[in-house]
């Protein structure tokens, strides 16, 4: 509770600080104190320490496992306004609305990790989705953002279209805006959906799969991260997504079965795992852009987390935190870096150890995290993930297709590494400072950390 | 009235509403499919949450079910309305820069 009536505030806070403080990095540093207090805040809360208690009729519901994301997703946001507060006052002169748009999508996500019912998810997804499109074209002359902003536009609402329909559909054939209340059969006693409730399962699915980017429902995704300014795409490609996920994994959360008897259910989301894997990872491997690349490798990544929906066990809850704790601190970090870069390709990046080597290392290990290499973050990350799909009787062919893909990756993120020290060339940056060079040493150390004792960060969910 | 008749009806306004958003190009005329199929559950919800109600009152002459569904469509109008101010003013937005609304101006970013 703390953590959405906090984050509201604050979002008001911020709209109104554009008034008051004429300097800019003014709006910044409050926005990062607004964090911080706003993580403090969340964590209270999830030990039971809550300034206001509301009655929500049973519409939330508070455990352990949102409340944990919150604290993770509300961390990598006061992280990324650390790293990349400066870059996102050059964006525009509405600095105090940014910010307050950024914590409105903080406002749902917290509602996304404790909602209880198609109702409270319905306005999570749209309370995270409406300031993004604002965000995305927050570049107002350029063309580019424009365009990035009305296709996201578009297509989110006409996902949101079919979510609801979705909805509509299961709350007909059930009465009820939750899923697990398919009607019992008399002679077995077993639950069975009816066809209409199969339908509007299947409309729910697909909408969350376009609001998670996975194939076949990912076509946005790279045009949406390419044309929106830099700073606010590290933010969509990250605390969004993984929300995204969370509330996924929440809404499935022992549900899925009643699609249909047998295996319908790990049959579709074997599909549509290897579907997102294929289309990130062999698209990335073409791309010019690192930009772009990125956006086709979180569409790849998106494909290792749904592999958390295919557990739907402890493991898996355990590997989703730990994924989005590694995949938010690389791919801030890396997009922190390609801010800064005044060419965006491949070529833009040629030389960088000769001239920045602090920020050629750290990108290296944001990098080598990515691709899930051992002693980073992010190989426990993908272990979880394959391990979890494992104990919950997945076919050996999806995991190994998965491991293959996972290799194809090491492709395309080494092609920054190879250009960064094993190529000549002098690349423009905009000036580094020695505090945004310390915050990326933290970051690679904390990967780094986090690949060795990953029990750090599931011991703190269990503490 | 048979419940049957309200989902064909809403079905086809909402597969109206699908088809003119993949198939036609002026901005304003998607945007217009997209409250369509909006609209279209809006009165499914209605129409089922009658349903249930109905069904409930058989049972119990007091009975509140059904309410939940009209409280829904009360939150999806409150959403489109806020959807409605954002998506037009993107679209004012990309006017001002292209004096164009046609969807097949938006390719630049495809290479």
């Amino acid at each position: 509770m703390n953590a959405i009536i906090v984050s509201g505030l604050l979002g008001v806070i911020m709209m109104f600080s554009g008034i008051v403080l004429k300097n800019r990095s003014a709006i910044t540093n409050l926005a990062a104190i607004g964090l911080l207090l706003l993580l403090i805040a969340n964590i209270l809360g999830t030990y039971g320490i809550c300034t206001i208690s509301i009655n929500t009729h049973n519409m939330l519901r508070f455990e352990k496992f949102g409340m944990f994301f919150n604290s993770i997703a509300f961390a990598a946001t006061l992280l990324y306004v650390l790293l990349s507060g400066r870059d996102l006052e050059r964006t525009g002169v509405n600095t105090g609305e940014y910010y307050a748009l950024i914590f409105f999508v903080l406002c749902g996500v917290s509602i996304l990790s404790s909602f209880n019912g198609l109702l409270m998810l319905f306005l999570g997804i749209e309370i995270l989705s409406i300031p993004l499109y604002i965000l995305t074209g927050a570049d107002k002359r350029n063309l580019r953002s424009n365009e990035a902003s009305l296709k996201y536009f578009l297509m989110g609402s006409f996902s949101t279209g079919i979510m609801l329909m979705g909805i509509t559909l299961i709350y007909g054939a059930t009465g009820y805006f939750d899923l697990g209340h398919s009607p019992v059969v008399p002679s077995t006693g077993e639950q069975r959906a009816t066809f209409l409730e199969v339908a509007g399962i299947l409309l729910l699915f697909a909408s969350m799969c376009f609001k998670v980017s996975a194939a076949p429902f990912h076509f946005w995704t790279p045009d949406v991260y390419d044309g929106a300014p830099s700073v606010f795409t590290s933010f969509m490609a990250t605390v969004v997504k993984a929300s995204g996920f969370i509330a996924f994994v929440r809404l499935f959360d022992r549900h899925g079965n009643e699609l249909g008897p047998g295996p319908t259910w790990s049959l579709l989301l074997g599909f549509v795992i290897i579907a997102t894997l294929l289309v990130g990872n062999i698209t990335a491997v073409f791309q010019q852009s690192v930009k772009r690349m990125l956006a086709y490798s979180s569409i790849a990544q998106a494909g290792f987390m749904l592999f958390a929906l295919y557990g739907n066990n402890d493991l898996a809850k355990e590997g989703i935190l730990l994924y989005s704790v590694a995949y938010c601190l690389a791919t801030i970090g890396i997009f922190a870096i390609l801010i800064r870069m005044n060419d965006y390709t491949f070529d833009g990046f040629n030389g960088l150890a000769k001239t920045q080597p602090v920020l050629a290392i750290t990108n290296t290990v944001f990098l080598l995290s990515l691709a899930g290499i051992p002693l980073t973050a992010g190989f426990f990350a993908k272990y979880y993930m394959l391990a979890s799909a494992v104990k919950a009787g997945a076919s050996l062919w999806l995991v190994i297709v998965a491991v293959i893909f996972a290799a194809v990756s090491v492709y395309y993120y080494f092609r920054v590494i190879q250009a960064m020290y094993f190529k000549d060339g002098d690349p423009a940056t905009a000036p580094i400072g020695t505090g945004f060079k310390a915050m990326l040493i933290l970051m690679a150390a904390l990967i780094i950390l986090f690949g060795i004792f990953p029990s750090m960060v599931l011991g703190a969910f269990y503490f | 009235m048979p419940i049957q008749y309200y989902i064909y009806l809403c079905l086809t306004l909402f597969t109206i509403g699908i088809v003119g958003v993949l198939t036609r190009r002026n901005a304003i005329i998607v945007f217009m499919c997209i409250e369509l199929m909006l609209n279209a559950v809006n009165l499914l919800l209605v129409a089922f949450s009658k349903m249930h109600h109905g069904a409930a009152l058989v049972k119990d002459a007091t009975s509140s079910v059904g309410i939940e569904g009209q409280l829904f469509v009360f939150f999806i109008m409150v959403v489109a309305a806020a959807e409605v101010s954002v998506g037009l003013a993107i679209i004012v937005m990309l006017y001002r820069n292209t004096h164009s609304v046609d969807i097949n101006f938006l390719n630049r970013l495809k290479n």
